[in-house]
Parts: C-alpha cells; sequence; structure tokens
C-alpha cells in the first residue's frame, strides 16, 4: 500500500526539515503547516513575505521555507506595511500572538487595519504570554491562573480580557475578520479555508485580513495537550465564540 | 464491494507523543506507545493497523506534521 500513487497525505515541502522547538502538541505547529500548505497549494512560496514576532512563534522563519522579518515585539504590522507598499506583487502576513498583538503592538495592529494594509495578520491568541514562562496576557480568562496571576485573573486588579478582534473588526480598514480555532480535523480545515481566503483578499487590494486562531499553550496552562485542548473548548470558546466578524 | 483501506507512517524521531492525533482517529487505530524515541517521547503508533481508513484526520491535525497517509480501495 505505501506507494506513490497511494498517497493522500504528506508533508509539504514549504516546511523545512527541522524540528520545530514548540512544545508538544503546540497550537503554532498546526497553524505554522496550514500557512505553509495555503502557500504551497497557492504555489506563492517565491512570493510570500511573513513576519515573525517576538513570543514562541520568533523562530517562524526556521520552519516555513519563504522570505521573513523578524520585528521587534508588536510592531510585525508596521514592517508588513512597508514590506507590502515596497513590494505589492508579494503577499505579505503578519504571525503574532496574543502579547505581542494585543499587548505591547496594540497601537501598530489597529493602525495597519485602520489604514486598511493589504496584508493578512494570523493572530494565535492562547490566553497568555508562553514564551516568557505563562505570564498574564490582555487575553487571559477571568479567572485564570498564571505566573502573575496566581490567585486566578481579578478584574478589580487586572481589568477585563481584551477581546482584540472584535475591535478590529469595527475598523473600515479590514475586509475579513474571522475567530478559528485548530484542535480537531474539522477545526484545522475551516482554518486553513479562512487563512487561504486572507491570502487571496491581500491581493484584491480590499483592505486587511485578520484570521485570529485560538489555541493551546499546555505548558503555560499546565495541562496535557489533550487536556488543554479540552480546558479550551469549555473555557475559551464561551469567551472568544468562533466565526466570522466580518467578510466583505 | 469495494473497501476502503489505509494505512500511515510516522516519522518516530519527530513525533513528540501529544496524543492529540490519537483522539482524532474515528476508528482507535493508533495510541501512544510504552517505547520512547531519542528525545524520550512515547511516539505514536499503529496498534490496530487494520482498522485504519486512511481518512487523514490524524496527519491534519498533527502539530508537527510527522505523519503521512496512504489509501486503496480494495475490492472483495
Ligand atoms: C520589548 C520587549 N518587551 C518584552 C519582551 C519579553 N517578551 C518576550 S515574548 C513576550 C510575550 C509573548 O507572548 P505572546 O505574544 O502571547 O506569544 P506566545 O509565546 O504566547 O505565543 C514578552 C513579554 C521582549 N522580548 N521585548
Ligand atoms: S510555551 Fe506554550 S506557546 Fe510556547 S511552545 Fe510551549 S505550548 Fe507553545
Ligand atoms: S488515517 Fe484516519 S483511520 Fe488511519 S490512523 Fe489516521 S485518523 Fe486513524
Ligand atoms: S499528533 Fe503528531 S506529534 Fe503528536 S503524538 Fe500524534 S504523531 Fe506524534
Ligand atoms: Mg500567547
Amino acid at each position: 500500500m505505501i506507494k506513490p500513487e497511494n498517497l493522500v497525505y504528506s508533508r509539504t515541502k514549504v516546511l523545512t526539515d527541522n524540528i520545530m522547538h514548540y512544545c508538544p502538541g503546540c497550537s503554532h505547529g498546526t497553524v505554522h503547516k496550514l500557512i505553509a500548505e495555503v502557500i504551497d497549494e497557492m504555489g506563492i512560496q517565491d512570493k510570500t513575505i511573513g513576519v515573525s514576532p517576538v513570543g514562541c512563534g520568533v523562530f517562524a522563519y526556521n520552519y516555513i521555507d519563504i522570505d521573513w522579518l523578524e520585528a521587534a515585539h508588536g510592531r510585525a504590522p508596521a514592517l508588513a506595511t512597508a514590506a507590502k507598499r515596497l513590494n505589492p506583487d508579494k503577499y505579505v502576513f503578519t504571525y503574532q500572538g496574543d502579547g505581542d498583538l494585543a499587548s505591547i503592538g496594540t497601537a501598530e495592529i489597529m493602525h495597519a487595519c485602520n489604514r486598511g494594509e493589504n496584508i493578512v495578520v494570523i493572530f494565535i491568541n492562547n490566553a497568555i504570554y508562553g514564551m516568557t514562562g505563562g505570564q498574564m496576557a490582555p487575553t487571559t480568562l477571568i479567572g485564570q491562573v498564571t505566573a502573575t496571576t496566581p490567585h486566578g485573573r481579578n478584574v478589580e486588579l487586572n481589568g477585563y480580557p481584551l477581546k482584540i478582534t472584535e475591535l478590529i473588526a469595527q475598523l473600515p480598514g479590514t475586509c475579513y475578520v474571522t475567530r478559528q480555532t485548530v484542535y480537531n480535523p474539522l477545526t484545522v480545515r475551516k482554518t486553513k479555508r479562512a487563512i487561504r481566503k486572507a491570502f487571496e483578499n491581500s491581493m484584491l487590494k480590499k483592505g486587511t485580513s485578520f484570521v485570529e486562531v485560538v489555541g493551546t499553550c499546555s505548558s503555560g496552562w499546565k495541562l496535557t495537550p489533550v487536556a488543554a485542548n479540552q480546558w479550551m473548548i469549555d473555557n475559551m470558546f464561551p469567551e472568544y465564540p468562533l466565526g466570522d466578524m466580518k467578510d466583505k | 464491494m469495494a473497501k476502503i483501506k489505509g494505512t500511515i507512517v510516522v516519522d518516530i524521531e519527530q513525533c513528540k507523543g501529544c496524543g492529540v492525533c490519537v483522539t482524532s482517529c474515528p476508528t482507535k487505530t493508533i495510541a501512544l506507545g510504552r517505547d520512547v524515541n531519542g528525545k524520550g517521547y512515547n511516539y505514536m503508533q499503529m496498534v490496530n493497523p487494520e482498522s485504519c481508513t486512511g481518512c487523514t484526520n490524524c496527519a491534519t491535525v498533527c502539530p508537527d506534521t510527522v505523519i503521512t497517509v496512504y489509501r486503496v480501495k480494495v475490492e472483495e
């Protein structure tokens, strides 16, 4: 049975052979795979520029075999703006975590989306600062225990979870704003379709396409990967409901 | 009647034993084994190879993209 003519799924060549440094089960790996598959299927490997963040996704350039820029913390949308304006024939995307995009980089993402830059934003919301050891992020849930909220996030002290994707959907510069996830085959396939649509939009001069992916950080959440998926279903989706917020 | 049969090939040394493929397999074909790879992870193995349908679910969800899937139609 193991013959080329029977092959139905294999690793895309747009992923490098490097073993990802991510923890077992980390959603970053799944989303990297989807971006690479979309680039492969669209035949745009030589026409795509990614901008990687500060956060666990910082080494994305080691895994997806395209041209990359590496931004200072939160500044990926500013670099992507320059890359796209100077290379309008290239597909340009940012890849950002919730600390990167919704905390230190709030100004950059808001203004890039409000200007309607023809870029794609891939936003990985795992409700925590994964890379630095699991501190509270703006997206951390009320009551969620993190390294900096050992008794759970408390509204009086820490404010409310920031639904930044809902804010971004209000901006006239955005054309497509959606929230997806990647915990089972169905949601992985839906997220791939969303990423593909976002990449296609970026050549149609329609404005910014923004794809949030609600993901897990099993190390930061201190759960096994499978338990983290369940925790996400039970706790993250009520606060961050899945689906399209805007598609024009 | 034609029947669909599948099989998978796992890059054992790159598997991190996360188990998300196991919960996505509709036919209970795969499980994390007791053996460990060079990194110390209990890598995923086929425990019921004859039940695989080649549906690609496991490969689709694998964060490290270490699963290759094959499928054939067999006449009975
Ligand atoms: C200017 C600056 N401030 C702070 C840091 C420390 N730092 C590194 S990653 C990070 C947050 C990462 O969280 P997130 O963007 O959610 O990414 P994740 O690791 O969860 O994917 C912070 C605060 C830094 N590297 N640079
Ligand atoms: S710390 Fe969290 S976000 Fe970072 S690689 Fe590990 S699981 Fe992924
Ligand atoms: S291809 Fe489908 S049936 Fe076969 S092991 Fe993977 S998930 Fe299970
Ligand atoms: S999903 Fe991939 S890395 Fe995780 S156990 Fe299965 S084969 Fe291994
Ligand atoms: Mg994060």
